[in-house]
């Protein structure tokens, strides 16, 4: 009796799951599996090895890489700093992290367009200092900044985490038996931390590989990534099926970085949000 | 009883996710879904409407032609009034789309030129399906302080002294216009070889472009960001306001004339209050108050006869006298395959 209670409570999120993720994912699938005639066909996932596909995607590729391995290098002493600091003042400061967040993603990466411009904010104070100005907004730096500034928190959260759950006991026995802060370091926090790092890991890197906003407005749609082929195909070209093969070529890589985050996560220590 | 609560719960969520589908029934005289360019009406005028008409307006905006077409394609919203171009009006009657519109609930359409009908025939034969808001030209906008001579022809912007200074339209079918015409070719062409020699000029072009852009093209010529971006005739006296420096002109290679025409879809449900918004919008009064705000070049001939500044009356950009150029085109449905080879080609650019 008590059980079925629960399950009914279930209920909404069943719904939900089943109209907002299983629709979709078999619309995906058979869009992405027939032709227009509706056969059988698996051109359209194949059509990822076309050279524009591939080097969209390996473009793409590199661009996630780069941005997650610079979110891991700035987050993690961020994390570690905000794990010693003493009080509620680490509180207020994830809180600071989280803020711009409660702002739409479209403003925010916006709003960088105002900041990177030739004629925008950070050149006109290079200017008003005489200094040299910079080529800024439309280049692939831009892109990766601006996957590294939205996406960063998603990387800060996870490894805060799990750093404040490790027992400062058994970082005060390392250092009581000899070892000294690199060794502790390296020895001790840095894999009791590997779950945050590889949740980490997802939450950026699956975002930055899908994204087609960034590219659109930081990049000036001069470079051309996977998810901007993705849309194009969904909202110009009107092909959803090609759209849709190319759709399961990038769940594939959303897949593999699920099964990792699995397989060194398994208590789900690194999920913050 | 806790079980009744759960299940009532469950009904109350379920049922307020469907009934945001439903939407709400509008004003006293029902309603009517518009759905129009980015910034393409002065919002005034919608107000004005709903409070005459009592209906209400859903108002919707897309940016390209191309977004355009698979949402009204795949009927997932049922749009009543649409204000698409030339070729994807006759796309449109091709698919079926469109309904035949009743001129008698049409009065105020007499305040339209014939000259605009007349054109609109290329690609409404018969005027059965559309009525024309606005038209113009795609062109050229310079800033004078930012080139060395003045601007006159699309091979300008092939010029390496203006590199990362040029902005370029994103819609595959403006960007491929420019590089047809600059080699000559019709830019409705469905020759591969022609395209893909266009195709091959805009890559060639591409380490010049600063950015492909839609809309912001004003914006970012308005802020001194480029010296030249492809761009409507219709933002030009707009920019110019803004900014005096900025110059618009008519390529000597010739461009594309373009009229964004009212239509009414197929399976409109609110068909009647449709002719009624379109209608209203043919109003001479209404035609004055949108040109103010937009400033794309009214085909209402009673409106233009309102403008007070004889200036802007009689303003070359704002009503050219296309006599005068040369290789002006309008674009026509090139069919799918058409679609298919231009849509692959804009790719290739846009990967390279």
């Amino acid at each position: 009796m008590k059980s079925n209670r629960i399950r009914l409570l279930a209920g909404p999120y069943l719904a939900w799951a089943i109209a907002f993720i299983i629709i979709p994912l078999v619309m995906v699938f058979y869009y992405g599996l027939t032709d227009k005639n509706g056969m059988f066909t698996f051109d359209n996932v194949l059509a990822i090895a076309r050279p524009e596909h591939i080097k969209s995607l390996w473009i793409a590729l590199l661009l996630a890489l780069i941005s997650t391995i610079i979110c891991i290098l700035l987050a993690y002493p961020l994390a570690m700093i905000l794990v010693n600091m003493k009080g509620n003042s680490d509180k207020f400061i994830v809180l600071i992290f989280i803020l711009p967040m409660w702002m739409n993603f479209l403003l925010r990466t916006m709003a960088w367009q105002t900041l990177l411009e030739n004629d925008g904010v950070i050149n006109s104070i290079l200017k008003f200092m005489h200094l040299p100005t910079l080529t800024l907004i439309n280049t692939p730096y831009a892109i990766i900044f601006g996957m590294i500034y939205n996406f960063l928190p998603f990387m800060v959260l996870p490894l805060y985490n799990v750093l404040k759950k490790i027992d400062p006991n058994v970082i005060n026995a390392a250092r009581d038996l000899g070892a000294n802060s690199v060794q502790t370091f390296l020895h001790i926090t840095l894999p009791l931390s590997v779950p945050g790092i590889i949740s980490g890991i997802t939450m950026v890197f699956v975002p930055s590989l899908t994204t087609f906003v960034v590219s659109d407005l930081l990049g000036g749609s001069k470079i051309l990534l996977i998810g901007n082929v993705i849309e194009q195909e969904f909202t110009s070209n009107s092909n959803w099926h090609l759209g849709s093969g190319l759709s399961i070529v990038l769940m594939i890589f959303i897949v593999i970085s699920m099964i990792v985050t699995a397989i060194f996560d398994k208590d789900g220590e690194g999920n913050a949000l | 009883m806790k079980k009744a609560v759960s299940v009532i719960l469950c009904a109350v969520l379920l049922g307020s996710m469907l009934a945001g589908c439903t939407g709400s029934k509008g004003g006293e005289n029902g309603v009517v879904y518009v759905y129009n360019w980015g910034e393409y009406i002065d919002h005034e005028t919608i107000k004005m409407f709903e409070e005459e008409t009592g209906i209400q307006v859903a108002y919707e905006e897309f940016e390209t032609n191309e977004i355009m077409f698979p949402k009204v394609s795949a009927g997932a919203v049922s749009y009543d009034v649409i204000c698409p171009s030339d070729y994807m009006i006759q796309k449109m009657i091709d698919n079926d789309l469109l309904m035949e519109l009743d001129f008698s609930k049409l009065p105020n359409t007499v305040n339209i030129g014939t000259q605009y009908f007349e054109q609109s025939e290329q690609f409404d034969p018969g005027n059965k399906y559309s009525v024309p808001y606005c038209w113009g030209t795609v062109g050229i906008l310079y800033n004078k302080t930012m080139v060395d001579e003045p601007i006159t022809k699309w091979a300008d912007l092939w010029d390496p002294k203006y590199e990362n200074n040029i902005l370029m339209q994103n819609s595959v079918r403006d960007a491929l216009m420019v590089a047809l015409k600059l080699k000559g070719y019709s830019m409705n062409t469905i020759n591969q070889a022609e395209l893909d020699e266009a195709g091959a000029a805009l890559i060639e072009q591409k380490p010049l472009v600063q950015a492909y852009v839609v809309d912001q093209v004003r914006d970012k010529m308005i802020g001194n960001e480029a010296a030249i971006g492809v761009i409507y005739s219709g933002e030009a006296i707009y920019t110019q306001r803004e900014n005096p420096d900025l110059i618009y002109v008519v390529p000597e290679e010739g461009t594309n004339v373009w009229i964004d025409s009212w239509v009414i879809t197929k399976n409109a449900q609110n068909a009647d209050n449709a002719h009624k918004f379109i209608d209203f919008m043919c109003r001479p009064d209404i035609a004055l108050m949108n040109f103010d705000f937009i400033t794309y070049s009214t085909p209402n001939d009673a409106a233009r006869e309102l403008i007070e500044d004889e200036d802007i009356r009689n303003s070359e950009i704002a009503f050219p006298d296309l006599s005068k150029y040369n290789n002006l085109e309008t674009y026509s449905y090139l069919g799918e395959e058409g679609d298919e080879m231009y849509n692959e080609v804009w790719k290739q650019v846009k990967s390279e």
